[in-house]
């Protein structure tokens, strides 16, 4: 185990170090000089010259990268040029968004897929199985966005149930903010859903066919029993992996849902930081989201130490 | 007084007859022996008796377990019995135990399961239970994984576990069949104790004949579905009323006409071969190593059949990998025709004098091309194909008992014994001199085995071969080899003639090889013997 542990620790910190070197030589080396880039070709040389100043972008490379990481670790993304805001608090603001977006919409999808995939395994090639995977096809075919949109008529503009946009912020309290998410949760669970059903399906019906399946119900325990006592734990390292990559790409990959919805989250930032070639906003953004993937991946693995006791020796 | 009563047992799959009125009886301390060949029921029956058979099966006739109807049983009350009053061992103890928890939790969970004892409980009676088939606390603790364990030590646990509420019944699918001949010894000499000791019945199933006549009290045949003949041990070998009990007694010992032709050339020189693995290195530690083959020499001559016999884990494969040229070696030299060195990077042209036939014939084949081209694959190791590509292929198809239009069929459509044809139609297809064959009738039934042992034999007279011959079966070494070599941990431990070694084996090893090996009492089969 803390061997184990040791060395995924240690890759975590080396992607981290590569993925930051890339992202520098991408947005600060290859345009060649940023502040013309963000300038635009109508700039005065002393504009350029003021832009690079105020932005930091004077100095030896490797300084450069060593100031801009130094900051990072110190809670300081720099300052953005359009918003002419600390990036760090705008991020912030943003992920208050994001987060619990992302988690809402992961925790419905698992409580859709982990009964969805155990029932079609269950009943695998019957009715209930053909049913289910009809529906995963679906949510898979159909786009979100659609989607989206047709709960917004059916949800907001039908039943007044829930708002059919705009994020009103957690100062009015818990429930208020979990409304105005709830929609695209929903829009943004159901194809994440549909694919770890699947996942869980087949990793369940392979899990099933093993041997010592059969083992468990010779002593005496029923179909179920056997399925949850020696299926599921042994299903679930698939599934988990998928439910890793699918958070990280709902941190940032909502974006689409994000304008549908009118959410200032993490993927409108990162786009508006883009057309608005804020390169400083799009750096620091973009190395968070690395962070991040490679955060979850690293917990991802540390789960399945808790699911698989032959990591803990 | 009867323990399992069997009547009329009939299976039908949807729709298809699978178990044909199936009858036999089965007392406590007795062991009943259900003997064929693959696919004839044996396995169903065990199934069926447990209320286990695939969904679509439908179950006629009666079982009476100590008074309990089996058949019909509702699912709650069957759960009740299996693991209490039944307990089951199957074939694969790689594959039978949970990877993901402990062997005291899996033993365990057959008395929590009943709600037999408390957990503390449980696992008092789990460590006695391991104690008991040969699993000492000291060495195996509770908290063992499988995987830290060996095939022989798995299918200990697996007894623990199907022993641990001491059912009435024991029911073992060739608990053995997996397994080398020295651990089935050990462990088919843990089931006559058990039997002894608890007073249990044990229907034992297996296709090895030699494995049910040092078990058996009474043995049963079984063919296509139905028993064709049953009774005393003795007297069904002594007798074998029945047709296909005398062919498959027959195939059991089955010795291939043979008029060895060997010459003085060889074909094949093993010198001082080493093959070294390193092993995960610890920091600041010299590197480690694991010689799996240690020095190994041997020779092959023409048209000779070279046997080459050990445990898993010997060195046979590994050495058979490195002849084949597919692995370098770390010293020593092999070299084809007197001559020309093999490994890695030996020229192709080389390789066409070298062919193999490996073990499993639904494996080594892609499903997906027809077998004329799977046969004419090896033509690519030589300068340019053939200008009678087609007419080879039919040649070598003929060659090995099927037909030249079986070319154009897919591999699917052929059992195992016709694809282990189709393997040694590839093998020759480049008239290669030396074939390797590496456990290539091991996977067969005994009728199929003997056609395949003739095949060899008739290939090796008409075209001069020369066979290197790998198998942990001691009884087809017998059969097609003139020399055998034994090799344990890497090293060849004993060499000579086949009967001199496994008749009056020098070494220990051998000794304890032949010593485990099942056999059927001599006397038994005298007519045969006669033939």
């Amino acid at each position: 185990m803390p061997r184990y542990l040791l060395s995924r620790l240690g890759s975590l910190v080396l992607s981290l170090v590569v993925a930051s070197v890339v992202i520098f030589v991408v947005v600060q080396v290859i345009p060649g000089d940023p502040a013309t880039f963000m300038m635009g070709l109508n700039a005065t040389p002393d504009t350029v010259e003021a832009l690079r100043h105020s932005l930091g972008l004077t100095g030896p490379l490797p300084l450069r990268y060593l100031h801009w990481v130094g900051g990072m670790l110190t809670g300081d993304l720099g300052t953005s040029y359009t918003y002419r805001v600390p990036v760090a608090g705008l991020v912030l603001q943003r992920l208050q968004v994001s987060l619990p977006l992302t988690v809402y919409a992961m925790a419905l999808s698992s409580l859709l897929a982990f009964p969805a995939g155990m029932l079609a395994a269950a009943r695998r090639g019957r009715g209930a199985d053909l049913a289910v995977m009809g529906a995963t096809q679906l949510g898979i075919a159909v786009p979100n966005f659609w989607f989206a949109m047709l709960l917004v008529i059916v949800f907001a503009l039908r039943l007044h149930w829930l708002p059919a946009g705009g994020f009103p912020g957690w100062g009015g309290g818990l429930w208020p903010g979990l409304r105005g998410l709830t929609l695209p949760a929903v829009a943004l669970a159901l194809p994440q859903a549909a694919i770890l059903t699947r996942v869980m399906r087949s990793a369940l019906i392979e899990t099933l066919s093993q041997d010592f399946i059969r083992t468990a119900r010779a002593k005496g325990l029923s179909q179920g029993q056997a399925v949850r006592r020696h299926g599921l734990r042994n299903a679930l390292i698939p599934v988990l992996t998928i439910l890793g990559l699918q958070f990280s790409f709902l941190l940032a990959g909502a974006i689409i849902i994000e304008n549908v919805f009118y959410l200032p989250g993490l993927g409108r930032l990162i786009f508006q930081g883009i057309t608005q070639r804020d390169l400083i906003v799009v750096q620091s953004v973009v190395m968070l989201l690395v962070a991040a993937v490679i955060v979850v991946n690293f917990a991802v693995e540390l789960a399945y130490v808790l699911v698989d006791p032959r990591l803990r020796r | 007084m009867t323990l399992l009563s069997v009547r009329d047992l009939s299976v039908a799959i949807h729709g298809r007859p699978v178990l044909n009125r199936v009858s036999f009886d089965l007392a406590p301390g007795e062991v009943f022996g259900l003997v064929g060949e693959s696919g004839s029921g044996k396995s169903m029956t065990a199934l069926a008796l447990m209320g286990l058979l695939p969904h679509g099966a439908e179950v006629g006739g009666q079982a009476t377990l100590a008074g309990t109807g089996l058949i019909g049983l509702p699912e709650r009350r069957m759960c009740g019995l299996r693991g209490r009053e039944i307990g089951l061992i199957f074939q694969e103890p790689m594959t039978a135990l949970n990877p993901m928890k402990t062997i005291g939790d899996q033993v365990a969970e057959t008395l929590l399961i009943h709600g037999a004892a408390s957990r503390g409980e449980a696992l008092r009676v789990a460590r006695q239970r391991l104690d008991r088939v040969g699993l000492a606390g000291e060495r195996f603790p509770l908290e063992r994984f499988p995987h830290e364990l060996s095939g022989g030590q798995r299918q200990r646990v697996c007894i623990a576990m199907a022993i641990a509420l001491r059912p009435k019944l024991l029911i073992a699918d060739e608990p053995t069949t997996a397994l080398d001949v020295t651990t089935q010894a050990q462990i088919l000499d843990l089931l006559r104790g058990l039997v002894a000791e608890e007073g249990m019945g044990l229907m034992l199933i297996t296709h090895d004949l030699a494995v049910v006549a040092g078990l058996a009290t009474h043995v049963a045949v079984m063919q296509a579905g139905r028993i064709v003949e049953a009774g005393p041990t003795e007297t069904v070998f002594r007798t074998r009323a029945d047709a296909y009990t005398r062919a498959l007694f027959a195939a059991a010992h089955h010795v291939p006409r043979r008029t060895p032709r060997i010459g003085s050339a060889p074909m094949l020189t093993v010198d001082r071969a080493l093959r070294r693995y390193p092993l995960a290195r610890r920091p600041f530690a010299p590197p480690r190593f694991f010689d799996a083959v240690k020095a190994v020499s041997l020779r092959l001559n023409k048209g000779e059949s070279l046997g080459l016999v050990g445990e898993s884990g010997s060195g046979k494969s590994t050495l058979a990998r490195a002849v084949l040229g597919l692995d370098p070696l770390q010293g020593g030299a092999i070299r084809l025709f007197g001559e020309h060195p093999v490994g890695p990077r030996m020229p192709d042209t080389l390789r066409a004098g070298l062919q193999a036939v490996f073990q499993d014939p639904y494996g080594s084949f892609n499903p997906r091309w027809r077998v004329a081209r799977l046969v004419a694959e090896p033509f690519h190791l030589l300068p340019a194909p053939p200008a009678d590509a087609a007419e080879r292929v039919s040649a070598a198809l003929t060659d090995v008992g099927l037909r030249p239009e079986d070319g154009e069929r897919f591999i699917h459509e052929f059992s195992g014994g016709q694809r282990q044809r189709i393997a040694i139609a590839r093998a020759l297809i480049t008239r290669p001199e030396v074939i390797v064959l590496d456990e290539a009738v091991s996977a067969l039934d005994v009728r199929v085995r003997a056609q395949i042992l003739d095949l060899l034999c008739d290939l090796q007279d008409r075209h001069g071969l020369s066979y290197l011959f790998i198998s942990h079966d001691l009884s087809v070494v017998r059969a097609i080899t003139d020399r055998v070599l034994v090799m344990q941990a890497g090293e060849i431990v004993e060499e000579g003639p086949t009967d001199r070694v496994l008749d009056a084996p020098e070494h220990p090893y051998t000794r304890d090889l032949v010593a485990a090996t099942p056999k059927i009492p001599p006397g038994w089969m005298e007519d045969d013997d006669a033939a």
